[in-house]
């Protein structure tokens, strides 16, 4: 009659497993990663001439100015960044068609039809002093508002919120809100 | 002399603790699959600013990242106190740029190069100058895509 095997003691492979996990625990980072998603301009040709750039007309330009105290100069003003969104998003959309603000261009867009789409442009400009987090939190109530926008048009025309539509309608509406954020080419410190 | 006579001399049998390490390596697999690990050992500090407007980066393996901070409390002696870039494991100035994203694309697929991104991890009382010169050297590499790396603002 053959012997039975006596059982091994299993309790201190849980422990080994923990050490294990602990280890992973410790070197391993969670956070997925995640920020503010931007373009750069491709860089100017050598030989432009800066004089014939095409001009922009002043009512259709969105100037923000930001010093090295952190302030902000929306349109000449001074203004404080949490009404910055609403600021913007007033000039983007331009609802009552006033004189001062952009002016639009009909332009046949799918879904949609015939629209009006706003000619404006934001125009970013900051100090060389200017703290990061400030200018991050600018770009975000800056294409915040352009997000408010789309996203209020979507569940006006679709009824659904903006990231669920199809990729066209997704397209169509961002050809009616582009995200038209320039920033200035930064001054060369030996010219001021 | 019944069959079914509970002997109660008998101890209470202890408890199999045979399924506690498949818990535990489920626990560790789960934890394997779902994180990447450190790759470079920071040499500045940085404290992300917060926003709101975030998209999240899709695939890591075609992310280059920019670190830009304080040296951190070990290299101040040598690096000094004010922010400084940091690429891959060591610290760089200014002009390395261009040939970190040159090594970085020779390092991907030739037909994934169009869709890398670059991350520019920022601390956020840096001040701009060095950001805005980073970011004219990558317009002059044509490493356009970028994203300002940044924490979630939890709204009161």
């Amino acid at each position: 009659m053959p012997r039975k095997l006596p059982e091994y003691n299993a309790a201190s492979l849980a422990d080994i497993a923990f050490m294990l996990l602990l280890f992973f625990l410790v070197t391993t980072t969670m956070d997925t990663d995640s920020g503010l998603e931007r373009r750069l301009p491709p860089p100017p040709p050598p030989d432009q001439d800066l004089s014939q750039q095409p001009q922009i007309k002043e009512r259709n330009v969105f100037s923000v100015l930001v010093n090295k105290n952190d302030q902000l100069l929306v349109q000449g003003q001074p203004m404080r960044i949490r009404d910055l969104r609403q600021k913007a998003e007033e000039f983007m959309a331009n609802p009552s068609n006033d004189p001062k603000l952009p002016e639009k261009e009909v332009k046949d867009i799918p879904f949609f039809g015939p629209t009006e789409i706003t000619k404006g442009v934001i125009s970013l400009r900051n100090d060389v002093g200017t703290t990061y987090g400030t200018y991050i939190s600018v770009q975000n109530e800056l294409v915040g508002a352009i997000n408010d926008l789309r996203e209020q048009l979507a569940q006006q025309h679709f009824g659904k919120a903006f990231k669920d539509l199809e990729e066209p309608q997704q397209k169509s509406i961002r050809e009616i809100y582009p995200s038209r954020i320039s920033e200035a080419e930064p001054k060369k410190v030996g010219k001021k | 002399m019944s069959k079914f006579r509970k002997d109660d001399k008998k101890e209470t049998p202890p408890i199999s603790t045979a399924a506690l390490p498949d818990i535990v390596f489920m626990l560790l697999f789960f934890i394997m699959v779902s994180t990447t690990m450190r790759e470079v050992t920071m040499k500045v500090k940085i404290q992300l600013p917060q926003a709101t407007e975030l998209n999240k980066l899709e695939r890591k393996s075609l992310v280059s990242y920019i670190y830009i901070g304080p040296p951190q409390q070990q290299y101040q002696a040598v690096f000094g106190s004010e922010p400084r870039i940091q690429l891959n494991d060591a610290f760089a100035s200014v002009g390395d740029i261009q040939d970190f994203i040159v090594a970085e694309r020779e390092a991907r697929d030739e037909n994934e190069v169009p869709l890398m991104v670059t991350s520019l991890k920022v601390d956020q009382y840096t001040k701009m100058g060095i950001v805005s010169d980073v970011k004219q050297e990558l317009r002059r590499v044509n490493a356009l895509h970028i994203n300002y790396s940044a924490r979630k603002r939890v709204e009161k």
